[in-house]
């Protein structure tokens, strides 16, 4: 019954989605009122139908209802709860209906939110959205239903894939499409703004706090899977360029590029039609992620829920809302003219070369990621682009941006003077040379990529230190703490970016590795420190069993920490999965897996030490912190909304 | 991600065997990293999305083995890649050749560049002042001013 009513309240926001993208458009064009305002009580039916949907299917794993296939493909009773709930999204159908639910979330949000927002903005805005919604709610409905029964159930389920059993795993989804689906609502908001043929300050600035928002989500996503890889795999590696990963990376890296154009458009009221453009290709990119990952075309491993025929549709779906906004955007955005004028050394200046940064390093990384398939269909040719070619490929962007960054951070709007902004990074160039010849002495060998990053990573960490303290101007530090929110968030965010550079070189360069087989009662030197092999035991888990190793790890014959590495079998799918065991610290991580018992006694057993790893999720987390501190800013909690003055009020450049 | 493993796995899944073994390690270790360097270009042939030298596939371990026994032979790095690729084909190259078509791919990227920053620069000086002379620093009574209003 419960998955029926689900069934049933999932085909009435469709319904409503239908209503809500015809009616409120069509009344913004007649200028009928009583239209215009029933998009925000269809967004938020729309919202509440959908989740009781969800929570129907949520109910039907918690109780372990088999009679529905997806939970007997999914679950099974010994599961742990969290894990019975994560597995819900855990799979084609119950993502996508996780997908559409955060759809009509940001709907709702946006009917509810911002009261000074244009009538007919947000009208347009929600049918926009809402017609996205339709889009996704028919391809569930008619591709991949959630709610199928079976006319007999079976008696227990499949279990959910032991690797998705982790819960950095479980949040990791519902983050990502938070992001991915965050960027509708600016997508919704662009195609509004091409069809009332009007851009200002003050729809840069209703757009930019969901952009902010699918960003900081993005991050926390992305950063959940990197990290679930690094501790789950099993070798301790963070980033693939997997299809699937760069399928969430392109949308990051143009929701960073949206973001950035976003604020020269309510600051300076240029890059208008750049930056509607850019808010349709980061949707753009969104959709092409879900199709990438649905339809499995790319072989990638991930498609383990890809079947071609939903590929077709999502393709479709892409091609009518891409293609639709792009067309829209040719015979509109004539209409759209900058105002401001600035010379080319200027914030304007630097945030352009930010955006072409971004936009085109999201180029590379979409040109290498669909050039398999390109290969494949043009000339038959069978071949694969993978972690060399994105590393030499793709760095070159990031290292000019981050040389750039600081200075373009601080030169001031209009008209800038190289020189003079360079006065108050003095010290963070200084900083940053001084760690890069540091890095350079301590290091041996391949120590080119630790010298650069790990340099270019201190100069934004300084650079940014240098902005704040040159916004407080000589008032000194009790200023600091009443500097505009947004400022500190920009600072933050950079700062974070800069330990992240930190943590990817110095990991990446500074690693070490030990692989041998040891005997219980070993004892083998690792890096500086000592591992000894004390125990191995076989331990029962709730719905696993594990090979338990007792590890003790010294340095300098002083007792630093004992770990436990294991490796589990789950019965019910047979799978072996590793638990590394992993001793996390500030400048190193000690990283223990136990392998196989060899065929002469003893245990496989390898060995890492990864220097500076906790850097890489300290950077993300700075840089989503940065993100939410910018959220906070007093300009879009106060009246946000009210637009600003006409044209003819903006100060004219001294000429 | 890697939830490559999964693939190999299920394939695999009567002997698991992790990634590089500990029977595999040439006794030179300045071989060994050469080895390790070339199996992280290689790609596993069957789980698609690994190397051979994450990926736990019979298939991964031979190619490892074959890649160390070339260059115990003395083969340069490049002539051991040859030999895998003349096996088992471009595809398991990781980086693509820059040869034919995959110019295309190798030169998206700057050519792109330098096209986005051309236009940027042609879009700069659209937006140029006429007057290009940078304001003056304010002189000493300015700033002195500036301060005290600075201070209210």
């Amino acid at each position: 019954m419960i998955a029926e009513i689900g069934h049933f309240t999932l085909i009435l926001a469709f319904a409503l989605a239908i209503f809500q993208t015809v009616v409120p458009l069509v009344g913004a064009h007649k200028g009928w009122t009583s239209w215009i305002e029933s998009a925000r009580p269809a967004a938020l039916a729309q919202f509440g139908l959908v989740t009781i949907s969800f929570i129907a299917l949520t109910i039907a794993f918690v109780t372990s209802d088999f009679s529905v296939a997806l939970v007997f493909n999914n679950s099974h009773t010994d599961k742990p709860m969290l894990y019975k709930i994560s597995g819900v999204w855990g799979n084609h159908e119950g993502s996508m209906l996780l997908w559409v639910l955060i759809l009509a979330l940001f709907g709702a949000a946006a009917a509810l939110f911002d009261p000074n927002l244009p009538p007919k903005l947000r009208a347009r805005a929600l049918a926009v959205q809402a017609s996205v919604g339709a889009a996704f709610y028919a391809f569930i409905i008619f591709t991949s239903n959630p709610f199928a029964r079976f006319a007999v159930a079976p008696f227990n389920g499949r279990d959910l894939n032991p690797l998705l059993q982790d819960p950095g795993l479980a949040f990791h989804p519902p983050f990502l499409y938070l992001g991915y689906v965050g960027l509708s609502m600016a997508f919704s908001f662009a195609v509004a703004a091409l069809i009332e043929g009007r851009v200002d300050a003050a729809w840069a600035r209703w757009v930019r706090p969901w952009t902010l928002s699918a960003w900081v989500f993005l991050t926390i996503g992305i950063a959940l899977g990197s990290w679930w890889a690094y501790y789950e795999l099993g070798w301790g590696g963070f980033w693939f360029w997997d299809p699937v990963e760069n399928a969430s990376f392109m949308p990051w890296l143009l929701a960073a590029a949206l973001l950035h154009s976003a604020i020269v458009v309510e600051k300076r009221e240029v890059l208008k039609s750049w930056t509607i453009l850019l808010a349709i290709m980061a949707f753009g990119f969104s959709l092409i992620g879900t199709f990438i990952v649905r339809s499995g075309i790319i072989t990638s491993v991930h498609s383990f829920a890809s079947d071609p025929e939903r590929g077709t549709f999502i393709l479709m779906i892409l091609a009518f809302f891409v293609g639709g906004a792009l067309v829209l955007y040719a015979w509109r955005a004539n209409a759209m003219q900058a105002k401001g004028l600035f010379a080319p050394v200027s914030r304007e200046g630097a945030l352009v070369i930010n955006n072409i940064l971004l936009a085109v390093s999201a180029f590379v990384v979409f040109v290498g990621t669909v050039w398999p398939l390109i290969a494949e269909m043009g000339w038959g040719a069978r071949l694969s682009v993978g972690p060399p070619f994105f590393n030499k490929a793709f760095t070159p962007f990031m290292v000019v941006l981050a040389i750039i960054l600081p200075v373009g951070a601080i030169l001031p709007w209009k008209r800038g003077n190289l020189r003079r902004a360079m006065r108050p990074l003095r010290g963070a160039l200084v900083f940053g040379g001084a760690v890069a010849v540091l890095v350079f002495a301590v290091s041996t060998g391949n120590s080119g990529l630790a010298v650069v990053g790990a340099g270019l990573g201190s100069w934004l960490i300084a650079g940014s230190v240098a902005d704040l303290w040159l916004r407080t101007g000589n008032s000194g530090w009790p200023r600091l703490l009443r500097l505009p929110r947004a400022d500190w968030g920009k600072a933050v965010a950079h700062a974070g970016l800069g330990v992240t550079f930190i943590g990817v070189s110095l990991l990446m360069a500074w690693e070490l590795e030990d692989i041998r087989v040891a005997e219980v009662g070993d004892t083998f030197p690792v890096g500086r420190y000592q591992v000894t092999l004390t125990g191995v035991e076989d331990v029962q888990g709730p719905n696993y069993l594990s090979t338990v190793a007792t590890m003790q790890v010294a340095r300098d014959g002083r007792q630093i920490t004992t770990l436990y590495p294991e490796k589990r079998v789950y019965p019910v799918q047979a799978m072996p999965t590793t638990e590394a065991a992993i001793r996390s610290g500030p400048f190193r991580d000690i990283y223990l897996v136990i392998g196989d018992p060899q065929p002469g006694g003893g245990w496989a057993v390898r060995s890492y030490i990864k220097p500076f790893a906790f850097w890489i999720w300290l950077g993300s987390g700075l840089m989503s912190l940065g993100g939410l501190i910018s959220l906070t800013d007093r300009r879009y909690r106060v009246a946000a909304g009210a637009r600003r003055a006409a044209p003819a009020a903006r100060p004219t450049p001294a000429e | 991600m890697m939830r490559a493993i999964l693939l190999c796995l299920s394939l695999l899944m009567a002997m698991p065997a992790w990634a590089v073994q500990p029977d595999e390690i040439l006794p030179d270790p300045a071989l060994e990293s050469r080895a390790r360097d070339l199996s992280r270009q290689l790609r596993c042939p069957v789980c698609q999305g690994e190397s051979i030298d994450d990926s736990n596939a019979p298939i991964s371990r031979d190619l490892r083995l074959y890649v160390r026994e070339r260059l115990v032979a003395g083969d340069t790095d490049q002539q051991a890649i040859d030999a895998v690729v003349d096996r088992y084909g471009e595809f398991v190259l990781f980086e693509p050749r820059a040869s034919g078509m995959n110019w295309v791919l190798w030169l998206a990227g700057p050519v792109m560049a330098l096209t986005a920053l051309l236009i940027g620069w042609v879009f700069l000086r659209s937006r140029r002042m006429r007057n290009e002379t940078p304001p003056e620093d304010l002189t000493e009574a300015e700033r002195e001013r500036l301060n005290s209003i600075m201070r209210d």
